[in-house]
């Protein structure tokens, strides 16, 4: 039922292709983009030049910019908002279309539990009031790939409201202060996704794919408390993160199923809010600080510039309002205390219920790492930033009797630079926890060096199936416990180089490191550097 | 046969007097010589008569399934229908066949209910006389009654009198007059401002709109989905009290259903009205209703006064604000609700490709007619931003405030209303058709209208013949989900004035007798 449409309408909503492009390519792009993004993190208004008029003629005055975002997720549910029709991502097209969502005359929507349950669980995580009466809407708009020419919505009473999300910004030298910000959640409501338009520009026509018709979404709004594109990069971060802890999205940029509108404007400090414009359809989290520090800095350009910022309205925003939807009763929510007696527990939610059962939140899983672990606050983002990163590195802790601190700069810095470097995510990695533990066991044992072990962990992402102490007897990586015999080693070494001896005697400080290195080549660094350091001292006061 | 009601039928069935596919091919023969009448737009005469053949089935092994097992019936043709059109009489949805069943479709053909066809309405149900669908208007059975032909003779001579043939009233015209005329015992209608109630009083029969939330409309094709209903079409109020037996409950495809378990209704013979209490709206004397009218109306109350019943006068004083209220609430849902009539997933699609907009307005352009677009276009004026609080927010607070006025009433300790359910009798066609849709519609739904706005259900009974021997109907509204109670009371009062029945020879004259299919009936049976 792929109706072939004509061209020509879809003028200023391209999202539905633009959430194909944009990042399918880089399946882990959302993540990666972020690990970044916390590490320059920096407030615009403070540190950077930006938001000061570089040629202003009153160059006194500085800009400051005021971001909110409407952020649509996923909700993670195995049927759609209002329909039996099963939610998949990458379907054969049209194949998950339900009379209802193809908007079939007589067809009528039928509330879907679990994705209430989904939002009232989200509005609990983000410190939300439950509203325990909402109600639906219905938007009207044309698009051919919103079939029934409305989207239900809730608009008049949203099912959650005044919340409020914290999310960290690293800064200072080396980013290691963190500052917590906090963002006011204005409202959450549950409503419809559209269809997909792909347009055919040879054959100028559009194709209408309904599978994502109807699926459920959580609109969070968030207030215009952020004030530039790394703060509202990391604050969708964190509700990402938040998304997934709960189960209640998957919120995988690159399938579409978190997408951020910004609003954005600015003003002089002190004055009114300035006229704001729309950023739509940031689905990448690449573009997400880039488009909205790009756009802050188009409209302080516009201004210096003496011109006027024109708030260009959405193309499908006919200025048809709402209504309210008759085929849906208001939605009714108990507590406990309001629970009517005797009620059929499948015809009812209780918040309280879900309250109690509402996991371990981000910042909760990071105050446990540095508690538990000593470990950097910084380091406890890190874990939490990529997709099953922070279970990996418990499970190497669990197998090790290395320091945390050793185990965290190797999970960090090596481990998922590795992973980095080769665009794969943590679950497809060849070097399994249990693995990097034997591996960091042998090195706090001593048995190889630090340099060994970095040829070891290599090794082992090329030969999979081989343990480190295979890989270390194999290449004869264990380090030297023949002190006599490295102490010939180096009393060769020093006959060899009478030139750098020299050196070293007469004080030179580094001279005894290339000694060292050279010891090291000889042994194929098989020798403790510190044990190296330590014969050739003694050699050389001798 | 084909002149009992359908609780005599499903007896004769039972008792083996006829079988289900002669029922039913006698009413199938009854429709095509009734087709000037324009009652039906489908006839759907190859399944009904399979139907027709798996109730002889279990009626030979003794498993009928129950009171409308083997029973012709006729369905409105905005009622999805799996595997039969469904054109709501436009252009837009011609040679549209559903997919699936409307839920109380399903549930009469899972009673075994022989289905014989769609029947003709005002396009999406925008009307009040069965004349504005793209089908052609329906033709009321009484203009070819012997009651009202033997009236006409004697008043004018040498008219055209094919010229003069009666509006049904609507929209669920072609419903009314298909029970009418003998080619079903039972219909569907839908009832939005009295689209089930109208015609039923101009056709002389039995017509009820049961409460919001009562009946499942999952599968009705919808007009204004905080007021529509299916309606129920039959001879007498046993009749669609069975017919409504099958239908209530909850069905979890209409979240707006109520969630008690349906039951069967079962009419006890009320026998002593005297704890009764009538309520006689004030508001429902308008001048404009017939003195005709009038009189049986006020004879009515006299009957129930005279049977030892409380009749009083009650006042609903935001009654002149409901159409008014209804025209702002019907087209603003009528604007979102037709919004997916845009020629891509089903229905109309126009040949135009210069761009996606210009086929959309081509499509709806050529799919709707003028009524349709009107409310369209007026919905759209009050959804507009700048005029909502104006118009939408205002009528739905007069909304309220018009079922309030029924909520005090029932609270003073009123039973039932009783009011007129039409101004008048039904009028020709050519008379009918000199005020346009929307005024027509605004006039004739005043006693029907405000039932809908306050989810109440309502029945209209066949009174007696008009001095033109034309049928007139009052109306009885019940308290919200009493609808038994309301029945019960209808029944009574339906027992007391012995409506007479439709003598249909001047019709058979042209076209073969009604009582030549009794006698052939009656000969089948010998043999």
């Amino acid at each position: 039922m792929a109706a072939p449409m004509l061209r020509g309408c879809c003028l200023g909503r391209c999202w539905a292709l633009a959430c194909i492009d944009s990042s399918s390519r880089h399946g882990r792009g959302a993540a990666t983009g972020f690990t970044s993004s916390g590490k320059r993190g920096q407030s615009f208004v403070a540190q950077q030049p930006l938001l000061t008029a570089q040629k202003s003629r009153k160059g006194e005055h500085k800009w400051a910019a005021v971001v909110g975002l409407e952020i649509h997720a996923q909700i993670a549910s195995n049927s759609k908002l209002f329909s039996g029709s099963q939610v998949h991502f990458a379907a054969p097209p049209n194949s998950l279309v339900s009379f209802f969502d193809a908007s079939l005359p007589g067809t009528l929507p039928v509330l879907n539990r679990r994705c209430v349950e989904a939002a009232v669980m989200t509005g609990l995580a983000l410190n939300c009031h439950i509203n325990k009466k909402s109600l639906f809407d219905r938007k009207h708009y044309f698009y051919a790939d919103l079939p029934a020419g409305y989207q239900i919505t809730q608009q008049r009473l949203p099912i959650a409201v005044n919340g409020s999300l914290a999310y960290s910004v690293c800064v200072g030298k080396k980013w290691r202060q963190v500052i917590t910000k906090t963002v006011r959640i204005k409202q959450i409501q549950l409503e419809q996704d559209s269809g997909k338009s792909l347009h055919d520009e040879l054959r100028s026509q559009t194709l209408i794919d309904l599978n994502r018709a109807g699926v459920g979404l959580l609109e969070v709004v968030l207030e215009p408390d952020m004030s530039c594109g790394e703060e509202a990069a990391t604050a969708v971060r964190e509700l990402q993160l938040i998304l997934q802890a709960l189960g209640t999205s998957q919120a995988n940029m690159a399938e579409g199923q978190l997408r951020v509108d910004a609003n954005i404007s600015v003003h002089h400090p002190g004055e009114p809010l300035g006229v704001r414009t729309e950023v739509k359809n940031l689905n990448s989290a690449r573009f997400l600080a880039r488009a909205i520090d790009y756009e802050i800095q188009r409209q302080i350009n516009e201004l210096e510039n003496g011109c006027e910022i024109l708030n260009e309205t959405r193309s499908f925003d006919y200025k048809l309002g709402f209504m309210p939807e008759p085929n849906l009763p208001p939605l009714l929510l108990y507590d406990t205390a309001s629970l009517p007696a005797g009620a059929d527990p499948q015809q009812v939610i209780n918040i309280d219920r879900i309250q109690e059962q509402l996991p371990e939140l981000p910042s909760e899983t990071r105050e446990k790492l540095i508690q538990q672990y000593g470990i950097l606050p910084e380091h406890s983002f890190a874990l939490l930033n990529e997709v099953g990163l922070l279970e990996f590195f418990q499970n190497v802790i669990k197998e090790t009797r290395a320091e945390p601190k050793k185990v965290t700069s190797w999970v960090l810095n090596i481990f998922l630079g590795f992973l980095k470097q080769r665009n794969l995510a943590v679950n497809e990695s060849p070097v399994t926890p249990s693995v990097l533990a034997e591996l960091l066991n042998l090195l706090d044992r001593k048995v190889i060096s630090s340099a060994a072990a970095k040829q070891v962990f290599e090794e082992l992402w090329r030969s999979k199936g081989k343990t480190p102490s295979q890989i270390v007897s194999e290449r004869k990586l264990e380090l030297m416990q023949d002190e006599e015999a490295l102490e010939r080693v180096c009393h060769a070494v020093m006959e060899g180089h009478p030139q750098v001896v020299m050196d070293t005697k007469r004080g030179n400080p580094r001279a005894i490191n290339k000694l060292i290195g050279l010891v090291r080549k000889v042994t194929h660094n098989r020798a403790d550097p510190t044990v190296i350091k330590e014969i050739l001292e003694k050699q050389l006061s001798s | 046969m084909l002149g009992r009601t359908l609780q005599e039928v499903s007896a004769a069935l039972k008792q083996g007097q006829i079988t289900p596919v002669e029922l039913c091919q006698k009413c199938l023969s009854l429709i095509k010589k009734t087709k000037f009448l324009n009652a039906y737009i489908t006839i759907s005469e190859e399944v009904a008569l399979k139907q027709a053949e798996e109730s002889e089935k279990r009626y030979k092994k003794g498993h009928s399934l129950g009171a409308l097992d083997g029973i012709p019936v006729a369905v409105k043709d905005n009622f999805s229908t799996s595997g039969i059109e469904t054109t709501c009489a436009s252009n837009m949805l011609k040679g549209y066949v559903p997919p699936y069943n409307a839920t109380v479709v399903q549930r009469l053909l899972d009673q075994g209910a022989v289905l014989m066809g769609k029947t003709n309405l005002d396009e999406f149900a925008m009307g009040s006389g069965s004349t504005d669908g793209v089908f052609g208007p329906v033709k009321n059975p009484w203009s070819y009654s012997k009651q009202y032909r033997e009236k006409r003779k004697q008043k004018s001579h040498g008219e055209n009198e094919d010229s003069n043939w009666l509006i049904t009233g609507g929209s669920s015209g072609g419903s009314a007059a298909a029970v009418s005329a003998f080619t079903c015992f039972a219909a569907l209608g839908s009832d939005t401002g009295g689209s089930t109630r109208n015609p039923a009083a101009h056709c002389g029969i039995v017509g009820f709109k049961p409460s919001y939330g009562l009946v499942s409309r999952h599968g009705l094709i919808p007009l204004v989905n905080s007021m529509d209903v299916p309606g129920i079409l039959t001879r007498c109020v046993d009749d669609a009290a069975t017919v409504l037996g099958v239908l209530a409950g909850h069905d979890p495809k209409d979240s707006t259903t109520i969630q008690d378990p349906g039951k069967p209704f079962m009419l006890s013979s009320l026998t002593d009205v005297s704890k009764l209490c009538i309520g006689i709206p004030k508001e429902y004397l308008v001048p404009e209703l017939s003195s005709e009218v009038r009189s049986f109306w006020s004879k009515a109350a006299n009957l129930f006064e005279s049977e030892g019943a409380k009749v009083i006068e009650v006042s609903l004083p935001h009654t002149s604000y409901s159409i008014v209220c209804y025209h702002v609430l019907c087209t603003s849902e009528v604007a979102s609700n037709m919004a997916r009539f845009d020629g891509l997933e089903y229905g109309h699609r126009c040949d135009i490709d210069v761009s996606t907009e210009a086929m959309y307005a081509a499509t709806r352009r050529e799919g709707f007619n003028d009524v349709v677009r009107g409310r369209i276009l007026a919905g759209n004026f009050f959804l507009l931003k700048e005029n909502y609080a104006n118009y939408f927010i205002k009528a739905q607070k007069v909304r309220r405030l018009i079922a309030n006025d029924f909520v005090n009433v029932f609270n003073s300790g009123v039973d039932v209303l009783l009011t007129p359910t039409t101004l008048s009798e039904a009028v020709p066609y050519l008379e009918f058709i000199k005020e346009d849709n929307r005024t027509r519609s605004a006039q004739d739904d005043i006693f029907t209208q405000a039932v809908n706005m306050a989810g109440l259900p309502a029945v209209s009974v066949p009174v007696a013949l008009s001095n033109q021997g034309l049928p007139v109907g009052l109306q009885f509204i019940g308290r919200a989900f009493c609808d038994q109670q309301l029945l019960t009371v209808a029944k009574w009062f339906e027992k007391q004035v012995q409506f007479p029945v439709i003598h249909l020879q001047e019709l058979m004259d042209d076209c073969s007798s009604v009582f030549e299919i009794e006698k052939l009936a009656s000969v089948s049976l010998k043999q």
